[in-house]
């Protein structure tokens, strides 16, 4: 049979795919325009907290690696070193009262948001004083008070529930926006079609934001997605798609930064793209043996923390030294955290039976 | 005092609509909700009344649709989800069961989920197995969901009240073939709290357990059991999960004997819950083992008179009461 | 000439034969008075004598299978090859059903289940045979099998598909409510025949025995009656007692208490279904109630009776002769390795019989305070089900009342009872003088099934030294 006009080339045409920018390592000299206008809107302090915190979700889940090998933490454990762009530069890019879910791959997400180390990695130990009281672990990070849905164990659970912020944004005439994390695989799960359909159709300020770390799970991308290009999907829903260097601290702002003040304005969804990558397994769990080592050594020298450390330094805003010192501050913060941990008490039996129903 | 009589379908219209007078952060959700009035005008008007931003017709796409709902109800709305049969609500039950029973829980108390999901479920007439599923015992088996199963227009007003104002997410499952039913209800506004059962009709012979259209039949079905001269006690337990226990017991304790009638499958059905209650609390009671009447272990099929042979009747029912009184 | 020879009835009880061994082989020639088979029947093994003569030419039946008197059994000829199709065939449509009802009804068996009779079992000897040996034309009927000794049945009649037959095991089935209801009501629900399925004893089983003894064939309720609506194949108890014809004397009817009906349906059934004998001895007392005189000398808080220190005597007879100790179940004699004395005490309502446990570990103290207290709670009627309920022997004592001698009807399930009269003074023989003495008779009232005349009168020999020289207790 002859590919019919609706054939896959001519659709590529038809639909207008994005131009994605060619992945680059940051540096003064090849700033673009809009990178530029960040560094001028962030100022140095901003930027270097915001490193400090690329630094802190690294070292905390270099320590997460540590304690779950020593068994402090069991079960599964899902590690975003290697993104820690994607949910730093994003997160910065939005308010405290914007809504945020994510997969189980939280961590990052939750450290970006400002929520702090100790009840973090308390919940990982499960203890009482953990931000969800150690009933939920790794995979279910919840914060009331920072707006964070979760931490879904399920693979795109967290698509339609992030979608629903967004309806409850639109419906209470806010302009709060809802940001929803998930890796490519998701997109496969139909839940992520019907949630987008009905974003796109009743204009509801969700900004779903795909971290395609070129694996789902142990299966490579183009082994699972028909598209390459996954902004297509975007143009499938008749919203916005906009490919990010996943690697990119600004890009990843910058482009969050005006997707939502555009949605802010007039509401209605959008899908990044952001293309990173994952440097262990899916999760702790996984040898990872489905990667050449050259293939990961190649992108360490894309390391998103390397970028902005060295561009720091280019632009004198921070010292090697001090780079170094602000590092050993992360490393701290994370050693305490675990201390914290480590000393908070186990929870209360009675918490078994708590929380099934509300009152 | 006055009274109106409405429709059983009339009856749920109320509660919603009472219900979203009174509350601005309730809605209602559903697949022809809105411009159609209802897959079965349940919702007769309300697009009308309360405008688009708050009768909501959604695509087909019951997972897509109730996750929304999950995430609403966790930023401060407080959602009805109408399914338009409870067949499809299973499209949907991953995110029931993994999000709407236990984030509360998993949050560590910092989530509730105040949501209705709502609509018909069990048999109609001839639609066949993949239309006919009765889901109740599905749901009711996972803890953080409640599970409301109204037998006449009084109680579905009141419980779908109820069930709206309940922080918890509540399944309530509805029947298409009572939705026709005309009764005499209150006009001023009451409710029916869930987890009380009622006993429907006081009897002294046998208690029998029924909820939905199967406690409608029974209702319907005095005269044949009065005819064979068994004196029924008819229990709704109204509410599947929590249940009503006490009610039960203090049946059993007067009749000592038991037949429990549901509409759907015996293998882990309500009854089989209801059975082990009963028998954990009233075993001096009992005269006699608890007789179970259920759907037959097949799918429903479409010839009337199979699918008429693989639901309860009460004839059936009458031979379980007969047993039980040791008259066969 | 061939023909049919059937199983016969060999005595006028029998129902059904068992062909054990045949004295012959298919193709011998047999002779009148010859013995063609050994037949067990309800009584005994018993050879079959022919009457006629002829070559044996088939055998329709195989050793070990039960069949019903009158169905056939061997195909007899004159001449030893001549055929016998036509004999086959006349054989084949008279061949029995499957084995004979275990227990035959009057009602279709498809009446569901339960509405069970009591046993024949009480009433078997009462009840006329039923016909001897059918001509072989007839079909076997299913006539009721007589049981062989009377047994206590615990099942009463198979029930139809719902439920299953009352298994054979011998264990009492009863619900939970009507067993909550019989406690309540202080019946002795283990000797109640069930009219549930499997014989279970349901709530109108227990309503119908206090009611009125009557074991209740169907619901009480006035409604249709199952397909049977046969009467009850009661024993004498069951029927009320015909009023006197001719004019009455004044008289005024008093409405019986639960435990007059209770008492009323035990003892007759006792006294019905037990063969009792009494075995009696004069005892003297004068060692024992100077050995209590002693005690009280000692003792003086302690109170202690005669009966008490009856009890205890008799506990340690029991243990040299457990064979008192006993019960009889149907097909076994249980022996009971604790002494646990019932003794009766007397109510307002009624005689009841509390139960103090473990005799033969007690002392008399302890013996005492028991019985005081539960003789108290009897008189209150609140004796609570573990505290009547068992027992392995009983005393009953009238002494206080002057009774010179009498005899006391067995507790069923019990196998024996002690009536213990009072004390008298009269002359007794010592040496070769008269003096005067003190004498109490007692009176062994004993179970015949299992309880002999010699091991009765031994029993009263150990009790009654230990009573004269009442330190052998410490034996």
């Amino acid at each position: 049979m002859t590919p019919t006009s609706s054939g896959p080339k001519n659709q590529q045409e038809r639909a207008k795919p994005a131009v994605h920018p060619a992945p680059k390592l940051l540096s003064v000299k090849n700033l673009i325009r809009r990178e530029k206008d960040v560094l001028d809107m962030l100022g140095r302090d901003k930027l270097v907290e915001m490193f400090h915190r690329m630094m802190l979700i690294r070292a905390f889940e270099q320590r997460c690696e540590q304690a779950y090998q020593q068994r402090k933490i069991g079960g599964f454990l899902h590690l975003y070193i290697g993104q820690e762009a994607v949910a730093v530069g994003m997160l910065a890019a939005v308010r405290e009262d914007d809504y945020v879910s994510t997969s189980y791959r939280d961590h990052g997400i939750a450290l970006a948001m400002g929520i702090p180390p100790e009840p973090l990695m308390a919940e990982l130990f499960g203890k009482s004083t953990g931000i969800s009281r150690g009933k939920g672990g790794s995979m279910h990070f919840y914060s009331k008070e920072k707006n964070l849905l979760g931490g879904h164990g399920i693979v795109g659970g967290q698509i339609p529930v992030g979608t629903g912020a967004a309806f409850t944004a639109r419906y209470q005439e806010t302009d709060r926006v809802s940001m929803v994390f998930f890796g490519e695989g998701a997109m496969q799960q139909g839940v992520f079609h019907e949630s987008a359909n009905i974003a796109a159709l009743w204009q509801l300020p969700c900004i779903y934001v795909v971290e395609n770390n070129q694996y789902a799970m142990g299966t490579s991308f183009e082994r699972t997605s028909a598209v390459s290009d996954l902004t297509l999907r975007a143009q499938g829903y008749n919203m916005g798609g906009y490919p990010v260097d996943g690697m990119n601290l600004l890009e990843c702002f910058h482009v969050m930064h005006d997707v939502v003040e555009e949605r802010r304005k007039h509401p209605g969804p959008a899908l990044i793209e952001a293309k990173t990558y994952r440097y262990r397994g899916h999760s702790i769990s996984d040898p990872a043996n489905y990667r050449v080592k050259e293939e990961v050594e190649g992108y360490q020298k894309v390391d998103p923390i390397e970028q902005v450390r060295r561009l720091l330094a280019e632009l004198k805003w921070l010292s090697e030294d001090d780079s170094k010192d602000l590092e050993k501050q992360a490393r701290k913060e994370a050693v305490d955290a675990m201390q914290y941990a480590e000393e908070s008490p186990d929870p209360d039996l009675s918490e078994r039976d708590l929380h099934v129903y509300a009152d | 005092m006055g009274t109106q009589t409405i429709f059983f379908r009339e009856a749920l219209n109320q509660a919603m609509v009472e219900e979203m007078e009174r509350d601005p952060a309730v809605f209602l959700m559903g697949e022809e909700v809105g411009q159609y009035n209802g897959a079965y005008k349940v919702s007769l008007n309300m697009l009308d009344r309360f405008g688009p931003r708050r009768v909501v017709d959604t695509p087909i796409s019951e997972n897509g649709f109730t996750g929304i709902a999950i995430g609403a109800a966790m930023t401060g709305l407080r959602p009805i989800v109408e399914f338009m049969s409870f067949n499809f609500a299973l499209v949907a039950f991953d995110q029931i069961v993994s999000n709407a029973a236990k984030t509360l829980y998993m949050s560590g108390g910092q989530f509730p989920i105040p949501m209705v999901l709502r609509g018909p479920g069990g048999p109609a007439a001839q639609v066949a197995a993949q239309h006919s599923n009765v889901v109740d015992s599905l749901f009711a088996y996972f803890p953080g969901l409640k599970v409301v199963s109204p037998s006449t227009a009084y109680d579905a007003k009141g419980l779908l009240k109820s069930a709206i104002r309940d922080n918890n997410p509540v399944v309530f499952i509805e029947n298409e073939m009572l939705y026709g039913l005309k009764e005499e209800l209150p006009e001023e506004e009451y409710t029916v709290p869930i987890g009380e059962a009622e006993v429907k009709v006081q009897g002294s012979d046998v208690t029998v357990i029924a909820y939905s259209r199967m406690a409608h039949m029974i209702q319907g079905a005095l005269e044949e059991f009065a005819k064979e001269n068994i004196s029924v006690e008819l229990v709704d337990p109204r509410t599947i999960r929590p249940l009503d226990v006490d009610t039960i017991a203090a049946s059993v304790a007067k009749t000592h004997r038991v037949v429990i009638l549901e509409e759907g499958h015996r293998f882990c059905g309500v009854g089989a819950q209801i059975a082990d209650d009963i028998y954990s609390r009233c075993f001096d009671d009992l005269d006699a083992p608890i007789v179970r009447v259920t759907h037959t272990d097949n799918p429903l099929p479409y010839a009337k008179n199979i699918e008429a042979a693989s639901l309860p009747s009460p004839a059936q029912v009458i031979q379980a009461a007969k047993q039980v009184l040791y008259r066969l | 000439m061939a023909m049919l020879l059937s199983m016969p009835s060999l005595s006028p009880t029998m129902e059904t034969g068992v062909i054990t061994t045949w004295r012959k082989s298919v193709g011998d020639h047999i002779d009148v008075g010859e013995v063609l088979a050994e037949i067990e029947t309800d009584k005994a093994v018993m050879d079959y004598e022919m009457a006629d003569e002829g070559f044996i030419r088939a055998f329709l039946v195989e050793p070990g299978q039960e069949v019903p008197v009158g169905t056939p059994i061997a195909i007899l000829s004159e001449t030893a090859d001549e055929d016998i199709s036509e004999t086959e065939q006349q054989a084949k449509s008279q061949a029995p059903a499957a084995a004979p009802q275990p227990k035959a009804q009057d009602q279709p068996p498809a009446a569901g289940n339960g509405s069970g009779q009591p046993p024949a079992a009480p009433a078997a000897p009462q009840q006329p045979a039923p016909a001897p040996a059918q001509p072989p034309a007839t079909p076997p009927q299913q006539a009721q099998q007589a049981a062989a000794p009377p047994q206590a049945q615990q099942a009463p009649a198979p029930s139809a598909a719902p439920a299953p037959a009352a298994p054979g095991d011998g264990r009492v089935r009863i619900s939970p409510f009507a067993r909550k209801l019989a406690e309540q009501q202080g019946l002795n629900w283990q000797s109640l025949q069930g009219s549930g399925p499997g014989g279970r004893i349901v709530a109108r089983d227990i309503e119908g025995a206090i009611a009125g003894g009557a074991p209740p064939a169907q619901a009480p309720a006035p409604q249709a009656q199952p397909a049977s609506g046969a009467a009850p194949q009661a024993p004498a108890p069951a029927r009320a007692a015909q009023p006197p014809s001719g004019p009455l004397p004044p008289f005024e009817d008093l409405p019986l208490s639960m435990m007059r009906k209770v008492i009323a349906r035990t003892m007759t059934q006792s006294k019905q279904t037990v063969p009792h004998f009494q075995t009696s001895r004069k005892v003297r007392v004068e060692a024992f109630l100077e050995l209590r005189e002693q005690l009280k000398a000692q003792f003086p808080d302690v109170r202690i009776s005669i009966n008490d220190m009856l009890i205890k005597a008799c506990a340690v007879a029991l243990r040299k002769h457990p064979v008192i100790n006993s019960q009889f179940l149907d097909d076994r004699i249980r022996r009971f390795n604790t002494v646990d004395v019932a003794v009766a005490v007397n109510t307002d309502d009624g005689l009841i019989t509390p139960v103090v446990r473990n005799v033969e570990q007690k002392g008399f103290a302890q013996i005492a305070t028991e019985v005081r207290a539960l003789a108290e709670k009897a008189r209150e009627r609140k004796l609570t089900p573990e505290e009547y309920q068992g027992g392995t022997f009983t005393i009953s004592n009238m002494g206080m009342f002057g009774v010179t001698e009498f005899n006391a009807i067995i507790n069923p399930p019990q196998a024996a009872i002690l009536a213990v009269a009072g004390v008298m003074r009269e002359p007794v023989v010592q040496g070769d003088d008269i003096v005067p003495g003190q004498t109490m008779m007692i009176t062994l009232s004993s179970d015949h099934r299992v309880i002999d005349g010699v091991a009765a009168a031994e029993f009263l020999a150990t009790l009654s030294s230990i009573i004269e020289t009442p330190l052998a207790m410490l034996m």
